[in-house]
């Protein structure tokens, strides 16, 4: 390996880990620090990417080739949709075990696709990349990088700030944490636990399905494409520490970095290598490399 | 009291000699053995719709037997394939199974129906184990194995003078025996397969992957995927700019029912596949505005292939009079058969696989056009079928 393929591939390492926190950034909320055991985070993502299908067409035509529209309503749209669904189901679960969170989610997962295969169907579909963010950078004589991988990992380093900030430096990150250690206690000072978590449930949701809207144009639309993200964003929560954002970011980053290099230089083991990886992590730091609440 | 005798004796046997000849050849069970639900269920739709339209062109009746069927959702999953088959052939009492898409589950289907003699045509699997060491007289297959596409791509790639050929697919078992037979093709014609890249199933990170492609600058890349991971390779591939230097060739599969996705990264791109979007066959032509007006749907070649896994029975069941249990007269008939299908005559190898030719498809707007021949009636190799 030359040097500039070797920097080329640290850049697409790179990359990915950015891509994988933006996958997985929704569930650290909801798994993480509301401690669900949400297996519909795959859906959830899904359906962002099925409402930049739905929607880029209608929003074609408006400033920045739809995509900001397009992210605006498929937000909005997927906070209702959060909203919903913890008000319907995810309420009831949190003080009940791990088994029926399971159950309970497992069925979403099959609801949903059961949805999107009579509203959708089953074909494959692509979204356009808007004009703007379609051009590519040269990197190599034959090679080129496209600008909109360049965006979608500038989009998850301000989310990663964002939340990181949020939840350890303001007075309403301050509110969820404790929510998540003792329910009862941060009720009885006065605040609505209810409504705040059903807030942070939808964000989560959102979050998901903006990974989904975002990832669209370079991953295609296509059935049980939740599945294939969904364990993924589980490894990376428990490595990084269930409940720490910056854990999740930092192993979003090495998992980008260990898949990357492991498909070049080890193809034979590349499937095997992240969990290799999760597994020599929890044997050393069984909770995880970061603490909950960082 | 004689006379009247004779009249009733008459009478009775102007009666009962018809349904005599009726009884004598009951309803043909046939056990539809498809995915008619998850990501495989538009194939497993095709493939029922095409065998129904032969059937129902015969009249509902074959060598004198209606055609009667039973469906089972087999869902492409491999560890119910085997309860799926088996309730099939004990409870139902099919007599013939049509069955399935997915490799795994057929190869579960064979095992089965090795063992207990049912009758068994396959409409799309390609595991080449099928009609390899797992062959038996009474398994048939009416689509193709993994390689030949491969095999076909690799001689046409090495005619048009390629030296070296990377390969990309998914590290399983339809990449690797598709990856096999591009191979076998390209060497042959004197080029050199340089390095096989491989990325765990069904993961669809490539651009690891298409940063080596790039630093290797081969004269070719050669890729098998299927379904969102077709449309994403295919579109990271253009992205990448690696299609203006390295042509991206691969089997059909690559490019069926997903250019809508692919939109312009596809565009010129070759494939090579058993049917295509215009053969313009008077034969095609025919089948297509027969399979349009039936189920208000265009035909693909699933379509095809469950159409012809119902001439196949038809051939067989022809030549032993409706009798399936005579084996080894259905088998002699159906290998001897010269198949009209509307991708083309076809024939049916001594290991039960279709030899067929394998065109050479050129991607223009939303269509595969079919721009010439790449393998004239192309045989799989059929390594470690020992039947006679």
């Amino acid at each position: 390996m030359d040097l500039l393929t070797f920097l080329i591939q640290t850049l697409n390492s790179i990359q990915y880990g950015l891509l994988l926190f933006l996958v997985a950034a929704g569930l650290t909320l909801i798994f993480g620090i509301m401690g669900v055991i949400n297996l519909a985070h795959g859906s959830f993502y899904m359906m962002g990417s099925y409402l930049a299908f739905g929607l880029s067409p209608i929003f074609a035509d408006t400033y920045g080739g739809g995509l900001i529209l397009t992210l605006i309503v498929g937000l909005i749209l997927a906070i209702l949709i959060g909203y919903l669904l913890e008000w319907l189901f995810y309420s009831y679960l949190y003080q009940r075990d791990h088994l029926q969170q399971v159950l309970m989610t497992y069925g979403l997962i099959l609801v949903i696709e059961e949805v999107r295969s009579l509203l959708v169907g089953d074909d494959v579909h692509g979204v356009a990349i808007p004009n703007w963010l379609s051009s590519s950078i040269p990197l190599s004589e034959v090679m080129t990088y496209p600008v909109y991988r360049l965006f979608i990992s500038g989009i998850c380093i301000l989310l990663a700030i964002a939340m990181y900030l949020i939840l350890t430096k303001t007075k309403l990150g301050m509110m969820i944490r404790a929510g998540s250690v003792n329910r009862e206690m941060v009720q009885s000072l006065g605040i609505n636990i209810q409504f705040l978590y059903r807030t942070v449930f939808a964000t989560g949701v959102a979050i998901a399905a903006l990974a989904g809207m975002v990832a669209a144009p370079v991953s295609s639309v296509y059935p049980g494409m939740g599945q294939s993200v969904l364990i993924i964003c589980f490894v990376i929560v428990v490595i990084g520490g269930i409940g720490s954002i910056r854990g999740a970011f930092i192993a979003s980053l090495l998992i980008g970095f260990v898949d990357t290099f492991g498909k070049v230089l080890l193809p034979e083991v590349a499937g095997v290598l992240v969990y290799v990886l999760m597994a020599l992590i929890l044997l050393f730091k069984p909770s995880g490399l970061f603490k909950a609440g960082t | 009291m004689k006379v009247i005798n004779i009249g009733v004796v008459a009478v009775a046997i102007s009666i009962l000699s018809p349904n005599l000849y009726a009884q004598s050849q009951p309803p043909l069970k046939v056990g539809m053995m498809l995915p008619y639900s998850g990501t495989f269920a538009a194939l497993g739709n095709a493939i029922d719709n095409g065998f129904q339209l032969y059937i129902k062109e015969q009249g509902g009746k074959i060598a004198g037997r209606e055609i009667i069927y039973v469906k089972v959702d087999d869902e492409s999953e491999p560890s119910k394939a085997t309860d799926n088959i088996n309730k099939l052939i004990k409870r139902d009492n099919v007599d013939v199974v049509i069955g399935t898409v997915h490799s795994g589950v057929a190869m579960a289907m064979a095992k089965v129906a090795k063992d207990s003699g049912t009758m068994l045509i396959i409409p799309n699997a390609g595991a080449e184990a099928i009609t390899g060491p797992m062959c038996a007289k009474n398994i048939f297959r009416s689509s193709f194995t993994n390689g030949q596409p491969g095999f076909a791509m690799g001689e046409v790639a090495a005619k048009k003078g390629y030296k070296t050929a990377m390969t990309i697919t998914w590290k399983y078992a339809a990449g690797e025996e598709s990856v096999k037979g591009f191979k076998e093709g390209f060497e042959k014609g004197g080029g050199k397969v340089s390095k096989e890249l491989t990325l765990p199933f069904p993961g669809v990170e490539f651009q690891a992957l298409l940063t080596e492609v790039a630093a290797a600058k081969p004269d070719v890349i050669y890729s098998f995927f299927a379904g969102g991971g077709a449309v994403k390779f295919v579109k990271d591939y253009a992205a990448a700019g690696l299609n203006k230097t390295i042509p991206l060739v691969g089997p059909g599969f690559l490019t069926d029912g997903t250019l809508e996705a692919q939109g312009e990264s596809a565009q010129g791109m070759l494939t090579s596949l058993h049917y295509g979007d215009n053969l313009n066959t008077k034969r095609d032509n025919e089948f297509r505005l027969a399979y349009a007006k039936q189920f208000r749907l265009q035909p693909d070649v699933y379509a095809v292939q469950g159409y012809d896994a119902a001439q196949m029975l038809a051939v067989g069941l022809k030549a032993t009079n409706g009798d399936i249990s005579k084996k080894d007269d259905f088998a002699k008939a159906v290998t001897a058969a010269k198949i009209d299908s509307p991708r083309g005559t076809f024939t049916i190898s001594k290991a039960h696989n279709p030899v067929q030719d394998f065109y050479l498809r050129q991607v223009v707007g939303k269509e595969n056009k079919v721009i010439g021949i790449a393998s004239k009636s192309l045989a799989d190799s059929a390594r470690g079928c020992n039947m006679q």
